[in-house]
């Protein structure tokens, strides 16, 4: 079935400046679909900005919906989709899994993953409408029956809901099940796009566990998918802080000027987490910290920090200016002095007894897989030459928190005496990712009352999404741009092979290591990481 | 929840009261986005104080409540004073009497939060001229509703269309959003030509006709307006080439689209709670262009 109205999508991908202009235009909109949409339908109008973006018709395939992430995450986002009113009609919601399901037993877990999970209020009428597209697939992922009868349940589909052909396949399971299942949608048909009509597939991290696998998972995708179709997830670009560093840094003219070398003492990127490897084990051992969260969501925070000003919001020039920053990303001559890694160890994390990493069920007594990662990176570009970035993530510290920080130098002169500026440290930016969204701004203010003992003090500014426990969620947003087909927010592959060529010499020279150095949990980490910092003459803020 | 009464009082001691109140709880260090002030009937207040505080959960302001009170009184003003830690930002309720009444800016202008936006929101029945209002000439972005003119909803469109400036908005075309929205995505997929259409609604529903306006205003041609049981409005239908496009909701929640060619589908369409309008409303404060030619179409068209 054809569908002329649904945006081209091979069109999209030859005609690069014509795709350009498209997405310009859209971005501007800022809420509209693409620009030949606009153009074709009349009740569309870039001023007419209380319109949402709301994707065309289309179904939404999800592989390993009795996973964590599909259950915790993916299933309730679509249900608050369709609450705000953001979901297509005619949506229709496919599950695969090796279970003996029918549609109602599907329907039952989405039910209670929304009832657990949803931020938005369980509303009958939005259940209804969902729960009339939704529909059951049974099978393994090697049974060629059952992607059979994929293809035949899809087809149905788009006569019966009028979905036009338009399919997006979330890859919600283990990478190392990625090649089979598309390889699956190959030899159907399912990953290629009649005309009028799209394909998309969706994956989760980790996007490999080295240079070298990344590529090869990403010829097995390319195999099937071209790259315009290929949505990768890092769903901290879909957080409303994350966005908002560009906002900050782009729609006002404060802080450009002092947003360099001249200016900037050094900037921290911290992703701190409370919790162990909670059931994860099989995941996490032989990946560790560095690769399950610097290769993605701190690089990508660096590069959003970072990077020069694109000329548009479009993907393209997003991407352009990220992919320059990461290119320029340098690492140090001496591996052992300018990075630190540790493993946790049994101690007490916010009042409870907890045991060590090596300790975790499903961990082997001998794994050296590192639990916390800290490393120090220059940028070679006239803006940063000489600023280190530090960046740093860890299980079971002290407290859940990731922020960025950018340290600004000491003023060159103070006309106070040495006594009264003694507890005064430096002016820092901090941008909070999570869990409390906002901004900090660290300066130096005269103590009352004293003749002029200056100290540091915390300005907090927190937008009123962070008041509500409901502010959108990250997969909202990162769904909804999948199913409209607009990637600003999704790393190209170019960035995902750059961030491990960043990562890879490290892991390689860490591999010679031997044992991570344990750390206490509840504690900020390995001493190590405190003296990478020290030689420097730094510290890491106490968080 | 911190409230505090002034009883014949002054903007100068309502705003050192602010500060003291927020010293006191140990000045919350929440950056407040807008000032809002809502001029409303002593009969509206709590309703309207309750969706304009939900609406400042999403976007931090202090809430100005003006309610004119007896003119022929002695000249009185009367503020009772919120900080919650429930709601973020400040809400103060000012009660004017006697000649006050008349000036009721003088008291409102001083308590506005410096250099950021200000919003002016009747509930109720509103002025003429919104933007020639004493309290509506302070404000960037002036929100009527139609509906809070009781019968004489549909007519009040006539009055703003009239009196419009940049900047006025009425609800009863945010309460339009959904249906827009909806209506918008069924014609992501081309329908060819429409030739004709009709909206229908309860009797007096101001929405209705700004439907039609917009609907006839984008697709250029004539769109009608029946009566029917409600609630609120419950169809919409477009002929088109080989049948018709329609959205028919009855029960105020779920509604059916139908396009030829094509099976029927349902859709989430719930009316929306008035801090729901609000928050939408207070997203963007830029003049509405759109909202702007369909209250001037639909003037034009009225035959009262
Ligand atoms: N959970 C998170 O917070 C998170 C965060 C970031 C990225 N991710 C990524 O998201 C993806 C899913 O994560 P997850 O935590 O949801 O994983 P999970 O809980 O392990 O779930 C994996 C899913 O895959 C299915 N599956 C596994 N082997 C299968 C097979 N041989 N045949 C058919 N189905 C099979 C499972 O079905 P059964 O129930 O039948 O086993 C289950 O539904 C992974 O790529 C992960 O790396 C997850």
């Amino acid at each position: 079935m054809t569908d002329p109205a649904a945006p081209p999508e091979e069109s999209v991908t030859t005609a690069a400046p014509a795709e350009e202009a498209v997405t310009a235009a859209a971005a501007v909109a800022g809420t509209s679909t693409t620009l030949d949409v606009v153009a074709a339908n009349p009740l569309r109008d870039p001023r007419d900005k209380r319109l949402p973006r709301v994707a065309g018709p289309c179904v939404m395939v999800l592989f390993g919906v009795t996973g964590d992430l599909a259950k915790r995450k993916l299933l309730p986002a679509i249900y608050d989709l369709g609450n705000r009113g953001l979901l297509p009609p005619g949506f229709s919601l496919v599950g695969f899994a090796r279970r003996d399901w029918k549609d109602q037993d599907f329907a039952q877990l989405t039910h209670d993953a929304v009832k657990a999970h949803a931020r938005t209020p369980f509303r009958e009428e939005v259940w209804k409408q969902l729960l009339e597209g939704i529909h059951f697939v049974p099978g393994e992922f090697s049974d060629d029956g059952a992607f059979d009868a994929l293809a035949m349940a899809l087809a149905e589909i788009d006569q019966t809901r009028g979905t036009g052909g338009n399919y997006a396949f979330y890859l919600s399971v283990p990478p190392k099940f990625f090649p089979l299942v598309v390889e699956q949608l190959k030899r159907t048909g399912l990953a290629d796009a009649p005309e009028g009509s799209w394909r998309r597939v969706v994956i989760e991290k980790p996007f490999g566990h080295n240079l070298q696998s990344a590529h090869e998972l990403n010829e097995i995708t390319t195999s099937a998918f071209p790259e315009s179709s290929i949505f990768r997830i890092d769903h901290y670009l879909g957080k409303e802080t994350v966005q908002n560093i560009m906002a900050l840094r782009f729609a006002n003219n404060l802080y450009e000027p002092i947003w360099n070398r001249g200016f900037v003492d050094h900037v921290q990127i911290t992703m701190a987490e409370d919790i162990g490897i909670g059931g994860r084990a099989g995941y996490y051992d032989g990946i560790g910290a560095a690769r399950d969260v610097i290769q993605n969501h701190l690089l990508q925070l660096l590069a959003l920090v970072a990077m020069e000003d694109p000329t548009s919001f479009d993907a393209q020039a997003l991407r352009r200016e990220k992919e320059k920053v990461l290119k320029a990303v340098q690492l140090p001559a001496n591996l052992g002095l300018n990075t630190a890694r540790g493993q946790y160890s049994a101690g007490w994390q916010g009042g409870e007894k907890v045991v060590g990493y090596l300790e975790e069920e499903g961990i082997s007594r001998e794994s050296i897989t590192e639990t916390y990662a800290a490393i120090k990176l220059e940028i070679a570009n006239r803006r940063w030459a000489g600023v280190p970035f530090y960046l740093r993530t860890g299980k079971r510290l002290g407290r859940r928190v990731t922020e960025v920080a950018v340290v600004f130098q000491r003023a060159p002169h103070l006309p106070f005496s040495k006594d009264d500026v003694e507890i005064l440290g430096q002016n820092a930016l901090v941008i909070r990712v999570q869990p409390d969204e906002g901004i900090t701004v660290r300066f130096g203010s005269k103590v009352p009352g004293t003749a002029m003992e200056v100290r540091d003090v915390s300005m907090d500014f927190a937008y009123g999404e962070s008041f509500l426990e409901s502010s959108p969620e990250a997969y909202e947003r990162l769904l909804l741009d999948v199913m409209i087909g607009d990637p600003p927010l999704f790393p190209h592959q170019r960035e995902v092979e750059l961030s491990w060529k960043i990562l890879d010499p490290i892991e390689e020279f860490w591999a010679t290591q031997g044992q991570p150095e344990p750390y206490e949990s509840g504690s900020w980490g390995p001493e190590s990481a405190n003296a990478m910092m020290a030689r420097d003459g730094r510290v890491w803020r106490r968080l | 929840m911190t409230t505090f009464m002034l009883s014949d009082t002054t903007a100068g001691k309502i705003s050192a009261q602010f500060t003291h109140l927020r010293h006191q709880m140990g000045a919350p260090a929440i950056g407040m986005v807008l000032t809002l002030v809502v001029v409303c009937e002593e009969r509206h207040q709590y309703d309207a104080l309750r969706a304009a505080s939900e609406a400042a959960r999403e976007h931090p302001s202090r809430i100005i409540v003006v309610i004119n009170r007896e003119v022929e009184e002695p000249i009185r003003l009367d503020a009772e004073l919120r900080i919650g830690e429930s709601t973020p930002g400040e809400v103060v309720v000012l009660r004017l009497y006697g000649e006050l009444t008349q000036h009721a800016d003088s008291v409102v202008s001083p308590l506005l939060l410096p250099d950021t936006p200000v919003v002016a929101w009747w509930p109720g029945k509103a002025p003429d001229v919104p933007s020639k209002d004493a309290i509506g000439a302070l404000a960037q972005r002036r929100i009527t509703d139609a509906r809070g003119f009781d019968d004489g909803g549909v007519t009040s469109l006539v009055t703003r269309a009239k009196g419009y400036a940049r900047g006025d908005t009425d609800l009863a075309w945010a309460r339009l959003t959904p249906w827009r929205s909806l209506l918008a995505a069924a014609f992501d997929q081309p329908v060819g030509k429409v030739y004709e259409g009709v909206v229908e609604a309860s009797s007096g529903n101001p929405s209705a006709p700004l439907l039609a306006a917009w609907l006839s205003e984008r697709l250029g041609v004539h769109i009608e307006v029946l009566e029917s049981p409600g609630p609120g409005i419950t169809t919409v239908r477009l002929k088109l080439d080989g049948g018709e496009l329609s959205v028919v909701r009855t029960d105020a929640r779920l509604a059916t689209l139908s396009r030829p060619g094509q099976p029927d589908r349902n859709v989430a369409l719930a009316r929306r709670h008035t801090s729901e309008l609000m928050a939408e409303e207070l997203r963007r404060l830029d003049s509405d262009e759109i909202y702007e030619a369909a209250v001037k179409r639909f003037a034009r068209t009225y035959k009262g």
